[in-house]
């Protein structure tokens, strides 16, 4: 009888972790067509200044051009380094901007979020699940970027130790021990943003509009963040330690920057899932 | 409350929508084992009522138990026994149909023991999807979507099933597939609470029926009680229509000529007036009487008359 079947299910097995349901989103997450699309994007930047700078420069440094982009010609491994700093104002944010105003928006828009609370999933777990899934993008953007750096800079340009910006020299391994802890700074930078964009998610079913609001506020804290008018609020915007990234190529390592970064998007994860959970909590799902 | 037959019940089950009241305060009473339609118009809060009962939607005020549970607080006990369609399906376009089922199952806590292939194929056939499984979900139709939408109402075995107009899209031939399958479900002994706008639907697959209008509850019961209802009516089969209508309309009785030239029907409308002496006055008067025919009211009739419209209009 299914009556008895339905009834004596075992409580406490394995799913109620919600394990299964975060290798599910993450499997529904990168079964996306429009997740590899941004992937492949994000894996265009570094190829591109790659290419760029092989072509036009033919070895001599000319003494323009944005942060570190000479120095590439010297060395492979800036590559990475260079376009992490493209990157980080615009693409990065675009890119989770998608991923976290599409969380829960998303799931409206489809219609399946009713039927993933009726499965039931909890909402709260719900809430998690969706949040640890836009984290891992932020992981696998960030890295798609470092990697696809490392790659193309060793495939165009010559390889060797690096000169730290304390004037200390590290092998390539060390170099690229580096380049990962870096990939992990900026991973830690986009959480507060996909915090927000996760609350942002729960306030409507249109997931375009949660993701251009996303984006849009990324924008506006940097823009914010550039004004010396408002010194007094740089300390407290999600952006403001986007590019703070330096500390993590000297010898030794300063971390003062990575643990104020770190407390500082900890701090929006905080408020921004308060905000979350508590509209999501009570919504009515109507979609 | 007590419940100890019931699988859902609900105490002045109320929605405001702004200043409309989508539902207003229904009693609900669906017996364990029952297959129980849920019949109104379009817009008469029946999709509305279904979220409230699976906690999507907050009540603005009554109670609700579902199984053992009262609703919103127990979802998590009684809602894995529980399978709905909930205002048609809803998929992940970019998967394919197969691979829609174990994202919602994932979602099932705590997950029922045969391993989620197994039950997903089963699911599949059971709809009469195997063939499509592998397709894209975007590619499939509406009746196939419909039929993804009740595989997984059926991932588990359930206690209760919610279906919301699960005909909705599909063709005479998955219409009868979908009557069956709910027959054989609940011969498992799961209680099916299915909504519908078609009453011929509901008349074919329920034992029981509430019938909405405009948010209201108007009809609760068997379909023998709502029949008895009625209206009785009178069926007189005569060559002399024009003298048998004279007579009916004299005894109070607003006569009905149908297709056939020689039937005519009134309802008995007055209080008291029995059917013999409606036959006696007809003899009476020299009509022929070939036949004389006493039923109790078409519930189509007696739905008309509840909501005030026919079934396929809009609310
Ligand atoms: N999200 C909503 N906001 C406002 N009104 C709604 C909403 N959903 C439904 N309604 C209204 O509630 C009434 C009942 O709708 P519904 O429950 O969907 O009816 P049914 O399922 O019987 O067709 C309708 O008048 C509809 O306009
Ligand atoms: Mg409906």
């Amino acid at each position: 009888m299914p009556a008895e079947s339905a009834q004596d299910r075992p409580i406490g097995s394995g799913g109620s972790l919600g394990l299964t349901l975060v290798l599910s989103e993450i499997a529904v997450l990168f079964r996306r067509l429009r997740t590899w699309a941004m992937i492949g994007a994000l894996a265009l930047i570094p190829i591109l200044i790659a290419v760029v700078v092989r072509v036009s420069s033919d070895g001599s440094a000319s003494g323009r051009g944005p942060a570190f982009l000479d120095s590439i010609t010297q060395n492979g491994l800036f590559v990475s380094l260079t376009a992490l700093t493209v990157a980080i104002p615009l693409f990065l944010p675009l890119t989770i901007g998608v991923v976290a105003g599409d969380t829960i928006a998303g799931e409206a828009n489809l219609g399946t979020l009713r039927y993933l609370l009726i499965a039931p999933a909890g909402r709260i777990r719900l809430l998690l699940v969706k949040y640890a899934g836009a984290a891992l993008f932020c992981l696998v953007a960030t890295l798609t970027v470092v990697v696809t750096g490392a790659i193309i800079g060793a495939l165009l340009f010559p390889v060797g130790p690096v000169t730290l910006l304390s004037g200390d020299t590290v092998g390539i391994v060390g170099y690229f021990l580096r380049l990962l802890l870096l990939a992990l700074y900026v991973t830690v930078s986009l959480l507060g943003l996909s915090a927000i964009g996760l609350f942002i998610s729960t306030l409507t079913t249109v997931p375009v509009g949660a993701m251009a609001a996303t984006a849009a506020l990324a924008a506006v804290a940097q823009i914010l963040g550039a004004l010396p008018q408002l010194e007094w609020l740089h300390p407290w915007l999600f952006t403001n330690y986007w590019l703070g990234f330096a500390d993590l190529l000297r010898e030794p390592i300063a971390w003062t920057s990575f643990a104020d970064n770190a407390l500082l998007q900890l701090g929006y994860i905080a408020v921004f899932g308060t905000l979350a959970y508590g509209r999501f909590s009570t919504k009515d799902v109507l979609s | 409350m007590s419940s100890d037959g019931l699988a859902i019940e609900t105490r002045g089950l109320t929605k405001v929508f702004g200043s409309q009241k989508a539902v207003n305060g229904i009693d609900l009473a669906v017996p364990r084992g029952s297959v129980f339609g849920f019949l109104g118009p379009n817009g008469s809060g029946k999709t509305t009522t279904i979220r409230m009962l699976l906690g999507l939607a907050s009540a603005s005020s009554g109670e609700i138990r579902l199984l053992d549970g009262v609703m919103p607080r127990d979802a998590r006990g009684v809602l894995p026994r529980v399978g709905a369609l909930v205002e048609g399906p809803a998929i992940y376009p970019f998967l394919s149909g197969r691979a829609n089922l174990p994202r919602l199952d994932a979602a099932d806590r705590p997950p029922p023991p045969p391993p989620r292939s197994t039950r997903v194929d089963a699911a599949l056939e059971r709809v009469g999807l195997g063939h499509a499984a592998t397709k894209r979900a975007a590619a499939y139709s509406l009746g196939m979507k419909q039929r993804l939408g009740i595989a997984n109402a059926l991932l588990a075995p359930r206690d209760l099933l919610i279906l919301d107009e699960p005909t909705n899209g599909l063709d005479p031939q998955g219409t009868r597939e979908v009557r069956g399958l709910i027959r054989s479900l609940s011969e498992d002994g799961t209680t099916v609470f299915v909504s519908s706008h078609l009453l011929a639907e509901v008349e074919q697959m329920c034992s029981r029926i509430a019938v909405m209008s405009a948010g209201r509850l108007v009809a609760q019961g068997t379909l023998d009680e709502l029949r008895s209802e009625g209206t009785a009516r009178v069926r007189v089969t005569t060559p002399d229509i024009d003298d048998a209508s004279r007579v009916l309309a004299r005894l109070g009785l607003p006569p009905q000529v149908h297709g056939r030239d020689d039937t005519i029907t009134a309802e008995l409308v007055v209080e008291g007036l029995l059917p013999e002496t409606v036959n006696a006055a007809l003899v009476q008067d020299g009509v022929r009487v070939r036949g004389f025919e006493v039923s109790g009211a078409s519930l189509e009739d007696r739905f008309v008359a509840l909501t005030g419209e026919g079934f396929d209009v809009a609310g």
